[in-house]
């Protein structure tokens, strides 16, 4: 009587694949911007944790790992576009005088900052993944973002393998050259703050989708709502910020000088 | 000596369900601030019939807040700005002198207008033919203390049953979702150990027709509950939801029918 196709069609059964997506998304956030904020710990830090990343698990282990990610984006858009097409058929005619008693502006505002959000993700991707942005630098380099290799650092000390310097991506230029870009830099942090709205609804909203709030728990998860999307917020607006104000700089070498000159630097501009 | 006020209306006139309606403005004078909204709508439409004019139609029965067929979003919110209240409940103390007030129909697509302000509701009452019932002995009233039920539960079930199928939560929605109404009729009869025996093939049932009449779905902003006269929490559409899942989890291991 009942399928797995009716489970799919029916409202609130799109609204849980919706919040089992988001659940997903919501823990990707968190280890994406947890990854991120290592740049502060040096270039060689960020620079291992890519190589980490890059070999912890094989080549094929990684692309499902990405298609997983994009897939479960796909289910949640796709939840999201169908119900809205639905409602918005349900409601054909509005008010003329049309009040707003106790929704939040973010929740009221869930489908535009998802739409600017997969429009962040597609640039976000294209800019940091693929490399197909142009850069904008001045100084002449007109073309994409170049990722340069530089050997992998452990304790000030390059690592070696089979008598060879291994080699890992140069993230750490990468990031500091992507976010000189004044624009580049403005976008990310206005997305970010878009995903903070976003997540202040939908980390609540998730929990009530599977049923899973009362009254007390509501106003709870409103709060941790509020919490992690600040928290989310800064984490990652934090580096376009560090970059653009001169606390994080390139390093050729990917942190083969010693941590003390490192450090050294950043205090100095700290203190101009 | 009580005080009165002067007041102008923009009230949505629409002669049947397939002619166009638009909005009519009329001035009422002298309203007792002591009179309801409805009573307030009545000198209006004697003024009407006095000048040979159709009388403005709207839906009331008990005027006493339980029937749920008062129906009418005054200035944007269903049932008005004051919270926990139907509209033959409002009282026009809440307005003042020469305030404009704007009347509309509930706009929903699966509650469409069939004059002025009435919407036909028979959507609800679908919803409710599809599972909002227990199967058992219709003879006489059993015992109270036949079958016990812990106090906790039966608050929580008769939070539920305040219910009465106004349909401010679909009007207030601007999914126009009645999960709100389903959601408290499924809490209701899932949580009473007499609803327990057909738990799961109701709540498959009455979501299956309450998004079979064209009700869109909830998106969790809460505005139906600020809207309800009867303070229905958002608590139900979360029972909903979970009653829901556990049904067709259940389902599809051992189909529910």
């Amino acid at each position: 009587m009942y399928t797995l196709c009716n489970f799919i069609h029916s409202t609130i059964g799109r609204k849980i694949l919706m919040a089992l997506t988001g659940l997903v998304l919501v823990l990707f956030v968190m280890g994406h911007m947890l990854g991120n904020l290592q740049i502060f710990l040096g270039p060689d830090v960020i620079n291992a944790y890519a190589y980490k990343l890059h070999h912890l698990l094989p080549v094929t282990a990684l692309w499902a790992v990405r298609l997983v990610l994009l897939g479960t984006i796909a289910v949640h858009i796709w939840a999201a576009v169908t119900l809205t097409l639905d409602n918005r058929k349900a409601r054909p005619q509005g008010y003329l005088e049309d009040k707003v008693v106790q929704a939040s502006y973010s929740s009221r505002t869930m489908r535009m900052s998802g739409i600017i959000l997969l429009a962040f993700i597609i640039f976000h991707i294209a800019h940091f993944t693929v490399r197909a942005v142009p850069a904008g630098m001045k100084g002449g380099e007109g073309g994409v973002l170049k990722i340069t290799e530089v050997p992998l650092v452990k304790d000030g000390e390059a690592v070696l393998k089979n008598g060879h310097e291994e080699m890992t991506f140069n993230v750490n230029d990468m990031m500091v050259l992507g976010f000189k870009n004044g624009w580049v830099s403005a976008f990310y942090i206005i997305a970010t703050g878009l995903l903070c709205m976003h997540l202040t609804h939908g980390f609540s909203s998730m929990f009530q989708s599977v049923g899973l709030r009362n009254g007390l728990w509501r106003k709870r998860l409103d709060r941790a709502a509020l919490a992690y999307g600040w928290v989310v917020f800064i984490g990652f607006a934090i580096i376009p910020v560090a970059v653009m104000a001169g606390l994080l700089k390139q390093d050729p070498t990917g942190g083969l000088v010693s941590q003390v000159g490192e450090t050294a630097a950043i205090i100095e501009s700290l203190e101009k | 000596m009580e005080k009165t006020m002067d007041l102008t209306l923009k009230v949505w006139r629409q002669k049947s369900a397939n002619s166009m309606g638009a909005f009519e403005t009329y001035g009422v004078k002298d309203v007792s601030e002591g009179s309801s909204f409805l009573e307030m709508l009545d000198t209006l439409s004697e003024d009407l019939v006095e000048k040979g004019k159709e009388p403005v139609a709207f839906d009331h029965d008990c005027r006493e807040g339980i029937c749920g067929s008062c129906s009418m979003t005054i200035n944007g919110i269903p049932h008005g700005p004051e919270k926990a209240t139907t509209a033959c409940q409002l009282h026009m103390r809440h307005f003042h002198d020469g305030q404009t007030i704007t009347i509309e129909p509930w706009r929903a697509k699966p509650f469409p207008v069939i004059k002025d302000l009435v919407v036909d509701r028979s959507p609800f009452d679908r919803i409710i033919q599809s599972g909002g019932f227990i199967t058992s002995r219709a003879g006489s009233a059993v015992d109270a203390n036949a079958i016990p039920i812990s106090k906790v539960t039966a608050d929580y079930a008769m939070d539920a049953a305040a219910c009465i199928g106004c349909g401010a939560c679909v009007a207030a929605c601007p999914n126009a979702s009645a999960m709100l109404f389903t959601g408290a009729k499924v809490s209701h009869m899932n949580s009473l150990p007499q609803g327990k025996a057909e738990k799961d093939r109701r709540t498959l049932a009455m979501v299956t027709a309450m998004d079979g009449e064209g009700f869109g779905g909830c998106t969790n902003i809460g505005e139906c509950e600020a809207a309800c006269p009867k303070s229905i929490s958002l608590d139900m559409i979360a029972h909903l939801n979970r009653d829901y899942a556990t049904a067709q989890v259940k389902n599809f291991f051992n189909p529910v029918t």
